[in-house]
């Protein structure tokens, strides 16, 4: 239905060829409710897979095992098909894997450049803090992403929503993602900048870039994703092909637990 | 993105004069305040005020004060508190004062005034804070104690400490090179205060004019070159005019012929030799730089900051925001054992109440100084100046002859008000508090 990157993705995975990402039986627990119950799911490049599920459906602490914010109490997490151990934000950061949270991880009081290069600020060779080389690469990286971007000097708390949403996800481009995870990221946006982070993740789709989706909403997901796993109360529901299901066959799945039987992808 | 197509960039002959120079509104307006204070108490003191030997000791009196603010800023921006300053204080200058007149001289034999013994005492003292700091940053930060707590539980432990090694017996005198630390007794002289004052000029002019040029380089928005050079003639002033003020108060005749007899000379008749810059002014102006260059261009100021505008986008951004909380604390441990040095070797022996109630001093000069207490921001100048006021507004009052009662009604009021007025502005900023 839409451009060849899918049908690579797809074939990828008749193929057999090694995920980019496997998250492998993965248990999670807060005192004795199991948020995570045994969940495995995989993500190819270049392909867009979609966590859908209702608040508390554990698709949050699910990805956020792989993002190294939450640790896993069983299960295996397989980059390349190698084993990745991943205990904080920094070691998924060392397998390239980037994430854009719902909630904005910004620090608003800093400015835009400061946010992009947080934790991994451009240094001069005395070792301060080299402020202006960090905002030269800024304005290079936002004036493809967003041209309208201009506040350079301002702390981020002076941005609307998607200038902040942008710095985000600049974050992650800049930094090279291979897996990048997006947690509702059209929360916080108005339509217009909800369609720039549509264009932005077909852009990353095509450079071979694997995304995790988590989204509430059904629409957004038929629209960007290639597939979707659907999680109830801790537990996979399933794993469909978009392309084989309907809007309301993803509600059920969300509502009732139901898998409609022929889309089993 | 909102399509407003060609969007109004506020072209360079709207802005106003005042707007072009770029100067911190906020810093003009606590130096307003604080120029209006003076010349109040100026004319109410008729002219005793701003009288070189008044403004000679006010300077000298702010400096422990000012110097444990530097480091209350970063606390305070990391979003704690520490309420146990003046405790940490004390207990560095009792074992400071300790190893100075008991410890090497008699234990070691290094005997009274060995030009070793000053060094030890401080490097055992600037250790002692730093110790007493990190631990109680990492009940802070690896135990999740709040730091009210740890504090508060410091207040008391510390300080008593300080009278248990002493026995609440007042330690004294101090070493002779060690007291050179304190203000009055040690200071540069006119001819080497000019020295450092043109020097210091020398550096300020190039740090703006590199900056300046780093940013045309680059190709982004510098401000006009006439506003550049009204900057760097107002720094220029300010900075001479410093030293100007601390070498216009005379030392006393009396002590000056004392100095001459001590050397076996006769002092000339007529002579008058200023002051110039105290030792402990330098050790504040020093610890100033320092601490700004780590706020603004260094790693660590730059997860402080982040970690105080928004804790967990810090940690997700990998910043091991644990150790940061240890190393914040550390610093400002420091800092006190380090104003422990100022304080004793000024009052010239330790007192077991040396540093009481500095807690509430250090914290609201931070504040006065526009340090936000929900975290996040703050700046080192501005809590020095924030002392400065205190300081000021402290004096004063005992010079007009403000009854006791009154002045501390006074201080009180003035902290709420100036937090009130600075959030007054930040609202017609728009910004979130």
């Amino acid at each position: 239905m839409m451009a060849s990157e899918i049908k690579t993705a797809q074939q990828r995975r008749i193929d057999g060829d090694t995920p980019l990402v496997e998250l492998k039986d993965i248990c999670v627990s807060f005192g004795g409710i199991h948020a995570v119950d045994h969940v495995s799911v995989d993500l190819h490049p270049g392909e867009v897979v979609g966590l859908l599920g209702h608040n508390g459906a554990g698709k949050s602490t699910l990805i956020k095992v792989l993002s190294g914010a939450y640790q896993m109490d069983s299960g295996e997490i397989r980059i390349n098909g190698n084993k990745a151990e991943i205990h904080n934000p920094r070691d998924a950061r060392s397998y390239n894997v980037e994430t854009i949270y719902q909630t904005l991880a910004l620090a608003d009081n800093l400015d835009a450049a400061s946010n992009l290069f947080l934790g991994r600020e451009l240094i001069t060779p005395v070792g301060l803090v080299d402020d202006a080389a960090m905002e030269a690469e800024c304005r290079k990286i936002m004036g493809g992403l967003n041209p309208n971007f201009s506040k350079f000097a301002e702390p981020v708390s002076a941005l609307s929503g998607g200038q902040r949403q942008s710095v985000a996800i600049a974050r992650a481009v800049y930094f090279n993602a291979k897996i990048l995870i997006m947690d509702e990221p059209t929360a916080a946006l108005g339509p217009q900048e909800t369609q720039m982070v549509a264009e932005l993740i077909q852009k990353l789709k095509a450079q071979g870039i694997g995304i995790f989706l988590i989204d509430h909403d059904v629409h957004a997901v038929m629209e960007l994703c290639d597939r979707a796993s659907v999680m109830k109360n801790g537990q996979l529901v399933g794993t469909v092909n978009i392309d084989e299901v309907t809007d309301d066959d993803l509600l059920s799945m969300i509502i009732l637990g139901k898998v409609p039987n022929q889309a089993v992808a | 993105m909102t399509e407003t197509t060609s969007q109004p960039i506020p072209s360079q002959s709207k802005r106003n004069m005042f707007q072009q120079l770029e100067l911190d509104v906020r810093l003009l307006g606590m130096i307003g305040a604080f120029v209006i204070l003076c010349i109040g108490f100026n004319i109410l003191t008729d002219g005793r005020f701003l009288s070189p030997r008044n403004l000679f000791n006010l300077t000298i009196q702010t400096v422990s004060v000012a110097i444990m603010a530097t480091g209350m800023v970063f606390v305070i921006v990391m979003r704690h508190i520490d309420l146990s300053v003046g405790g940490v204080l004390a207990v560095s200058s009792a074992v400071m004062a300790l190893v100075q007149t008991k410890f090497l001289p008699t234990y070691l034999g290094l005997g009274f005034d060995h030009p070793l013994t000053w060094i030890i005492a401080i490097a055992i003292g600037l250790s002692i804070g730093t110790l007493i700091g990190a631990f109680q940053g990492w009940l802070v930060g690896y135990q999740s104690v709040p730091a009210f707590i740890v504090t508060l539980g410091g207040f008391l432990v510390w300080r008593n400490y300080g009278w248990l090694f002493t026995s609440g017996q007042t330690i004294g005198p101090l070493d002779k090179n060690f007291l050179v630390l304190g203000g009055v007794s040690g200071t540069m002289g006119e001819a080497m205060s000019w020295t450092i004052g043109v020097v210091a000029v020398a550096i300020s002019l190039w740090a703006m004019v590199s900056s300046r040029r780093g940013r045309i380089q680059h190709g982004f928005p510098a401000k006009p070159a006439w506003a550049e050079g009204i900057v760097m003639g107002i720094v220029t002033c300010a900075i001479l005019g410093f030293v100007w003020i601390l070498n216009s108060y005379d030392i006393p005749s009396r002590k000056l012929q004392r100095m001459f007899e001590a050397k076996g000379e006769v002092m000339p008749e007529g002579l008058e030799v200023g002051y110039g810059l105290p030792i402990s002014v330098l050790i504040l102006i020093a610890t100033a730089i320092v601490m700004t260059v780590v706020a603004r261009r260094t790693r660590l100021g730059r997860y402080i900051f982040a970690t105080g505008g928004n804790p967990d986008a810090a940690d997700l951004s990998g910043i091991n925001t644990r150790l940061l909380t240890v190393k914040v604390f550390a610093i400002m441990g420091f800092l006190c054992a380090l104003s422990a040095v100022v304080a004793s070797a000024r009052l010239q022996n330790h007192t077991n109440d040396i540093g009481t109630l500095d807690e509430l001093r250090v914290i609201a000069a931070a504040v006065i100084g526009g340090t936000a207490l929900a975290g996040g921001a703050g700046t080192i100048y501005g809590a020095i100046l924030g002392a400065l006021v205190m300081q000021s507004l402290q004096s004063g009052m005992a010079m007009v002859g403000v009854d006791a009662p009154l002045q501390n009604i006074v201080v009180g009021s003035v902290l709420v008000f100036a937090v009130w007025l600075d959030i007054q502005y930040r609202k017609r900023l728009g910004a979130k508090i």
